[in-house]
């Protein structure tokens, strides 16, 4: 369970956030909706642990654990996961050997025995075909050379094998054709269970209508200005943020 | 570069740890008089009872070297290396070695601890193993198998004694005596190294390797190595080296010669691992090596790779002189500093045959405070109509006080060639540091992988059985500078 009280945050003298109160249960799905600059992104930054960003108030804790204090390596081990919104290319790193690094690495640091690499491939090549990628994506290098839409159904691809108990998925639908939308959805989906939370951070409704959260949020100015059930996202996209005076 | 620079401050503090061979090994040894003067050149020569034409060529090269300087133009800086306070021989005591049962176990012991079994049973599968401790060759292993295809595989002194004729027709040939300063210091002294014939038609049945380690303190390693492949032969030769961790430099001087008749060809690999000095500077080897092939024949190829993660100094262009038509060079190279390791390296192609082609990949990785230059000549002569070179080099930075430099020089006399040059230069990006980290892997694991990237089309070529072991030497050399 993850669980986020009065966290503020500044870059440099701008602060972004402005004290963010909420609460994500074990299996259940979030949505976190606002305009541009509300701070959706650095949200998913401070939860993954990115450099860059002071915290300057508030905490956070994850299964009990205090989030912040906690590597993004150790984050990961810990069971989450980032679906990045602009997904970093590696060149020269093949794509299958660097998801089976990064799922031995978190077993190693969950005390799990490694995956090997047939039992790997397997899986892989399964949720390759689920997630309709082509057969060669484990062999290109990660993101390189990648469309849009290949990324960010890679990052999907990564979450799939890394079975993380919280997803953070930043802006996944932006630059998704309707067909690609449904294919990163399903993946989703696939991965709920009592197990699996997620926090989906989207501009639009549109990819709501594919995996209904248990609760919407909406973030404008650093804040949470209000929160509801799936209807609030229909609400949001017939009267835009500016209704809620939050623009 | 926040994660970065943090990084570097924490790694620093532990740094000086990452070098797993520095340990010393105690033997008793034989050791010549510090110093170089016609005496000692000559005692060399009488405990390895050479002939008198072999003699000849060391003092003749001795008169060259003394006329010559050290050569000023790589980027690198040293204090003055003292010539006269070196030891230029150094050999375990006692009769030479027989067979593996002879050698000193303690010697079988060190090669054991740097994980090179010399028991044959033990041994790397397909990987014959010459030995070479501080000035002499220890073990070679496999040479019967070897000698049933008539793969002639043993060292220098021993090629000296049992095949003087191939010896005196091919040593110099490539690289002669009075070529540089230190082709020229090598030629006076050069002590053991490793010695190939594949004779006519053969391909050699397994890898063969040479391992060399320094030991003795205040000793120089001069090394040689002689390679001929006959007329559509080839072979697969790598090398290997590391040294104790000392706080004084020490020299390394070697030569290494390779001739390709036609249609043979040599694949020529090195992980080079000598002691790179602490995290200070203090300490590590000066390696100056001269490295040089002949494609003399039709259709002949030499292709050299190498990784260089180790000394305080590289110095180093292997290169080939593509003589006959059609023949083809290639080099591969990485090159990895720290600290504050500095390497100016790069190869030779030169083009004296029609079509002939040459291909350049080069990968310098430069973290810590470190310099690291590539440094190539692609020279085009009049007669080699149709030739061709791509080269590419590629540059990696670490942290914000290292150095990255791209020499090409570019000569063509022929309308007919082609030659294309391409480079670039990078950082290893926060971004990319922290999309590694948020699937799991630590920093330094992340850094490991990002490199072995962006050096992956350089270690494919290496064989096998040591793509792995360099693999986690890029990891071990980039430990203690980055994360």
């Amino acid at each position: 369970m993850l669980e986020i009280k009065g966290l503020r945050a500044a870059v440099g003298d701008k602060e972004i956030l402005a004290g963010i109160d909420l609460t994500v249960p074990d299996g259940e799905i979030h949505a976190v909706m606002g305009p541009n600059g509300a701070g959706k992104s650095t949200l998913s930054y401070i939860l993954s642990g990115r450099d860059g960003y002071e915290v300057t108030g508030g905490a956070v804790s994850f299964d009990g654990e205090d989030l912040l204090a906690m590597a993004p390596e150790a984050r990961a081990a810990a069971g989450i996961f980032l679906a990045f919104q602009y997904p970093i290319e590696l060149p020269g790193v093949g794509n299958a050997n660097f998801i089976r690094t990064a799922v031995n690495a978190v077993r190693r640091a969950r005390g799990e025995t490694e995956m090997d690499t047939v039992a790997f491939l397997k899986e892989a090549r399964n949720a390759v075909k689920a997630l309709a990628m082509p057969d060669d994506m484990l062999k290109r290098n990660v993101n390189v050379g990648f469309s849009g839409g290949e990324k960010k159904r890679n990052e999907i691809l990564q979450m799939t094998l890394l079975k993380p108990k919280l997803a953070l998925l930043d802006e996944t639908d932006s630059g998704l054709d309707i067909d690609a939308l449904r294919i990163v959805a399903g993946g989703v989906n696939a991965a709920r269970g009592p197990k699996f939370s997620a926090l989906v951070i989207t501009h639009y409704q549109r990819l709501l209508d594919y995996i209904t959260p248990d609760r919407v949020h909406v973030l404008a100015a650093g804040r949470i200005v209000r929160s509801g059930g799936p209807e609030l996202a229909v609400e949001l996209e017939q009267h835009g943020y500016g209704g809620l005076g939050a623009a | 570069m926040v994660a970065v620079t943090e990084t570097l401050q924490t790694i620093n503090q532990l740094a000086g740890t990452g070098y797993k061979f520095g340990f010393e090994t105690d033997i008793e040894m034989d050791v010549a008089p510090k110093g170089l003067n016609e005496k000692i050149i000559r005692l060399i020569s009488e405990k390895k009872r050479e002939p008198d034409w072999l003699l000849e060529w060391r003092l003749k090269s001795y008169r060259a070297w003394l006329s010559m300087e050290e050569p000023a133009w790589a980027r690198i800086v040293h204090p003055k290396i003292e010539y006269q306070e070196l030891h230029y021989y150094a050999a375990p005591k006692g009769p030479a070695p027989k067979s593996l049962a002879d050698v000193d176990p303690e010697l079988l012991n060190m090669y054991d601890k740097l994980g090179i079994p010399l028991n044959e049973r033990a041994a790397l599968a397909g990987v014959a193993i010459d030995a070479v401790f501080d000035s002499v060759s220890v073990a070679t292993t496999f040479r019967e198998s070897l000698a049933k295809v008539g793969v002639i595989f043993c060292s220098m002194s021993e090629a000296v004694r049992e095949h003087p004729e191939l010896v005196r027709k091919f040593l110099g040939s490539v690289v002669p005596a009075g070529d540089n300063y230190y082709a020229a210091l090598n030629s006076a002294v050069f002590s053991d190294g490793s010695f190939v014939f594949v004779p006519r038609g053969v391909r050699c049945p397994m890898e063969l390797s040479t391992y060399f380690r320094i030991n003795a303190r205040n000793t120089g390693q001069f090394e040689r190595t002689l390679i001929i492949a006959e007329e559509g032969a080839s072979v697969s030769y790598l090398e290997g080296c590391t040294a104790p961790m000392r706080d004084e430099n020490q020299l390394h001087a070697a030569v290494v010669e390779l001739v390709a008749l036609d249609e043979a060809s040599i694949k020529y690999s090195t992980v080079q691992n000598w002691y790179p000095g602490d995290a200070q500077g203090n300490g590590g080897i000066y390696n100056f090596v001269t490295k040089r092939g002949a494609c003399r024949g039709r259709k002949s190829k030499i292709s050299w790779t190498q990784v260089e993660t180790g000394s305080a100094i590289t110095w180093k262009y292997p290169s080939c002189i593509l003589q006959g038509e059609g023949a083809v060079g290639e080099f591969y190279s990485v090159a990895v500093t720290n600290h504050f390791q500095q390497a100016d390296t790069g190869t030779k192609m030169i083009h004296l045959a029609p079509n002939t082609t040459s291909t350049i990949l080069s990968k310098g990785i430069s973290a810590g405070r470190s310099s690291n230059t590539y440094r190539g000549l692609v020279r085009v002569m009049p007669r080699a109509a149709n030739a061709r070179n791509f080269t590419q080099c590629d540059s990696l930075l670490i942290g914000n006080h290292c150095g990255a430099h791209t020499v090409p020089y570019i000569e063509s006399r022929n309308q007919s060639s082609k030659v294309e040059h391409e480079a670039t230069t990078s950082k290893i990006s926060d971004d990319q540091l922290f999309y590694c980290r948020s699937r799991g892997l630590s920093e330094e694991d992340s850094v490991g992988l990002i490199v072995n990237g962006f050096c992956r089309d350089v270690l494919k070529e290496l064989p096998m059985e040591f793509a792995v072991e360099a693999q986690k030497l890029l990891a071990v050399s980039l430990e203690g500078s980055v994360g």
